[in-house]
């Protein structure tokens, strides 16, 4: 996925300079989030970029699918980026970076093994902060029909005439 | 053409609902000839309409108003404001449903007599037989198309249903085929034959799969004796001092109410609303709400014994492709208490798209292990138990007054605690499911808990006494000889089948009934 999601139109040339990478794939840089590749990034006007790429990284760790690349959960938290989640996401980033700490750790984004992070989940599992996560990511990444590819899921057929010339019976290993 | 009748016209009957039960009871009234209005809070929505996208179907027509969920089941917990997924539209669930259609058993009917005391349970015999509603069946099974009646064949196995049928046959089951499915096999009833989309939940666009919305309301629209109002949300029924209803309170549209008179009233609103409607027409003279004497009102409620088993292979099922939910397994549905419960289930192979797998495999799941299940999407096969749970006088609906409707209305509370019978049922279902998917070398099986509720039943039940229960064995209630319950919440216990052919079946029974009645002038 070369793509690149910002409105400003960085280049991706300009995106690295001056960026920090944080956690496994993701680059920080003034009001946006990238990629650590700069094959995507997102502004962000509301939260910071440090905010941004803690609730992707977050959003990957609920649902760790290793062939769905982070642009896809960027675009399923992106709504967050919003006046009225500003506040919300703050405080549920700095309790997730104190949860970090008390294990040991710089800040959430620094924890390098995935069973840690969901460790660290698990201990927040019934705030309010992780539910709205969790919940919104049900529809903003699985009802993403850019993610369905990689379930192998069609989605619409009636425009192609349903299944019944198209492989409905079509298995033989059983 | 569609009739027109006047507000003031106290000659019509009001059907509330044109569900399986009211859409059927109008059209079947309106071909004998008889004045209809059929009041349907939802708007009309028809194949061109319908989309292939489940969240996007399931918010363009899905009931959405207000209610609360209490009580040990887990919906409660993670659905709380969605206790059942029903269709807010013309057509009522009909629109939603796979179509599924399958006569309940003879034992069924007597469920007291045969099972015998249950604790906790409030058992019931129906007043009625299967020998008495087998003419009815007959014509519901006509009218519905269901395969394997009426010499129409079967429908085509998809790749979901091999892997169930191979399954079934590994663990020695011997009652196992593509289902009797209200869905065209062949052309027929002006209505094309299946294509095998996969989408029989979000209304079928190639209207190969019965819906009262396409089928039963304009049949009935075209004898001139059926209005349908669309977007008429009903508030409540009024009664004269004898206490005879006389019309409904109706909000249109753009929420202005109307009064509409009527000779003859039949609620069909669907498990919930049904009950909310009779509770919250109280007054000074029923100060518990229409037709409840008994205190039955609400009570009773099921929703079947549910759950699903999914489980991946090696290699691609691609479950989606094709009939929802066209493969079946009856074996289990017998009653046979060696097995640690009363009453049966049935096995019914199912599929779900991406967003509806990922809200439903096993709701509030996340980590490593939720996405490691959601990674063999392709590979997995799915199948949906349905069986008769037991009725219990205390789940209920009743009317939450801390929670308005847009109406200003209380909202319904659904209530609901497990049996100890539907748990022993689920877990010997479940083991069942999982073992049928291992003999067909399954890599993990996913026993997953039930959805919101799709069969809402036995809120207005059935009973031979006015003690018993709200209605005779006309769906006529006890009280009010002038007002009826025409859909599942008549159900006096649930039966291990779909309800709707059912539903159905009692309502084209009614429709006479009422007509007799109607010709003799005794209402
Ligand atoms: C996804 C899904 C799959 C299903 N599959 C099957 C299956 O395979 N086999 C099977 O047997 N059953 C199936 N069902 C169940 C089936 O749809 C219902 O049993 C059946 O439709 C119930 O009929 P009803 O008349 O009681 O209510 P409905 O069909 O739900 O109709 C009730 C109607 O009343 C209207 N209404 C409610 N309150 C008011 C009011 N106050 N004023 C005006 N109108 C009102 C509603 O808008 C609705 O249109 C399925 C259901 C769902 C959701
Ligand atoms: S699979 Fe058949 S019944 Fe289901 S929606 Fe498609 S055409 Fe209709």
């Amino acid at each position: 996925m070369k793509k690149i999601i910002t409105s400003k139109g960085i280049s991706r040339r300009d995106l690295l300079k001056g960026c920090i990478t944080v956690g496994a794939g993701l680059a920080v840089g003034a009001g946006f989030v990238a990629g650590s590749t700069a094959v995507w990034a997102m502004e962000t006007k509301h939260v910071t970029p440090n905010e941004m790429a803690t609730l992707i990284q977050m959003s990957r760790d609920i649902y760790p699918h290793d062939n769905i690349g982070d642009q896809y959960y960027a675009a399923a938290v992106k709504g967050f980026d919003s006046a009225e989640s500003k506040d919300r996401v703050e405080a549920g980033v700095a309790a997730l970076d104190a949860a970090a700490q008390g294990n040991g750790f710089a800040n959430y984004l620094s924890v390098p093994w995935e069973a840690d992070r969901a460790n660290i989940l698990r201990g927040m599992e019934q705030s309010a902060f992780f539910q709205t996560m969790r919940g919104n990511l049900v529809t903003g990444l699985y009802n993403n029909k850019e993610v369905w590819p990689f379930f192998g899921y069609e989605g619409e057929s009636y425009s192609k005439g349903g299944y019944i010339n198209r492989g409905f019976d079509d298995i033989t290993w059983v | 053409m569609s009739a027109k009748f006047d507000l003031n016209d106290d000659g019509v009957v009001v059907v509330i609902g044109s569900g399986a039960g009211g859409g059927v009871l109008a059209n079947e009234l309106a071909q004998k000839g008889i004045s209809v209005v059929c009041l349907e809070a939802g708007g009309r929505h028809l194949p061109q309409d319908y989309q292939n996208d489940e969240w996007g179907s399931f918010g363009q027509i899905s009931w959405l108003d207000a209610r609360t969920t209490s009580g040990d089941w887990r919906v409660a917990k993670d659905f709380s404001g969605l206790p059942s997924w029903i269709v807010k539209a013309v057509g009522g669930s009909t629109v939603h449903w796979a179509g599924a259609s399958l006569r309940f058993q003879e034992h069924e009917f007597k469920a007291k007599t045969v099972y015998g005391e249950v604790n906790g349970a409030n058992l019931l015999d129906w007043p009625i037989g299967l020998s008495e509603l087998e003419p009815y069946y007959d014509k519901a099974e006509k009218k519905l198309g269901v395969t394997r009646t009426n010499d129409i064949p079967g429908l085509p196995g998809n790749n979901n249903y091999k892997v169930f049928e191979a399954g079934a046959k590994k663990l020695g089951y011997k009652q196992v085929h593509t289902g009797r499915m209200a869905i065209n096999s062949q052309p027929r009833d002006g209505r094309t034959a299946c294509q095998q989309v996969g989408f029989c939940f979000q209304g079928c666009k190639f209207g190969a799969k019965w819906s009262s919305a396409y089928v039963d309301i304009p049949q009935g629209e075209a004898t001139g004796n059926l209005e349908v109002r669309t977007n008429a949300h009903v508030l409540k029924i009024e009664h004269d001092k004898k206490g005879k209803v006389t019309g409904v309170v109706y909000a249109d549209k753009d929420g202005n109410q109307h009064l509409q008179k009527a000779r003859i009233v039949s609620v069909a609103g669907n498990s919930i609303e049904s009950p909310r409607l009779l509770l919250n027409s109280a007054s000074t003279m029923f100060p518990d709400g229409l037709a409840n004497s008994s205190g039955q009102v609400g009570r009773n409620y099921m929703r079947h014994m549910t759950a699903s088993v999914y489980a991946s292979f090696e290699k691609p099922v691609r479950f989606w492709r094709g009939t929802t939910m066209a493969g079946i397994i009856t074996d289990e549905s017998r009653h046979d208490p060696s097995r640690g419960f009363v009453g049966g289930y049935e096995l019914e192979t199912l599929a779900l798209g991406v967003p509806f797998m990922a809200a439903f495999l096993n709701p509030g799941g996340w980590g490593r292990e939720f996405a490691a299940a959601m990674d063999t999407y392709e590979n997995m096969a799915g199948m949906w138990i349905v069986g008769e749970d037991m009725p219990q006088e205390t789940n209920r609906i009743t009317l939450n007054h801390a929670v308005k409707d847009q109406y200003g209305l209380p909202a319904p509370n659904v209530h609901f605690d497990e049996h100890p019978n539907d748990v022993a049922m689920r877990n010997h279902a479940w083991r069942q499911g999982a073992a049928l998917y291992d003999s067909v070398g399954a890599t993990q099986t996913y026993p997953t808990p039930p959805y919101p509720s799709t069969h809402n039943l036995g809120t207005n039940r059935m009973s031979a006494k006015a003690r018993d229960g709200v209605v005779n064995k006309w769906g006529q209630t006890h009280d009010i000889s002038n007002l009826f319950v025409s859909d599942g919440s008549q159900f006096t216990t649930g039966a291990s089948e779909n309800p709707t052919l059912t539903i159905v079946t009692l309502a084209i029974r009614q429709a006479d009934y009422i007509a007799k009645q109607m010709a003799a002038k005794s209402i």
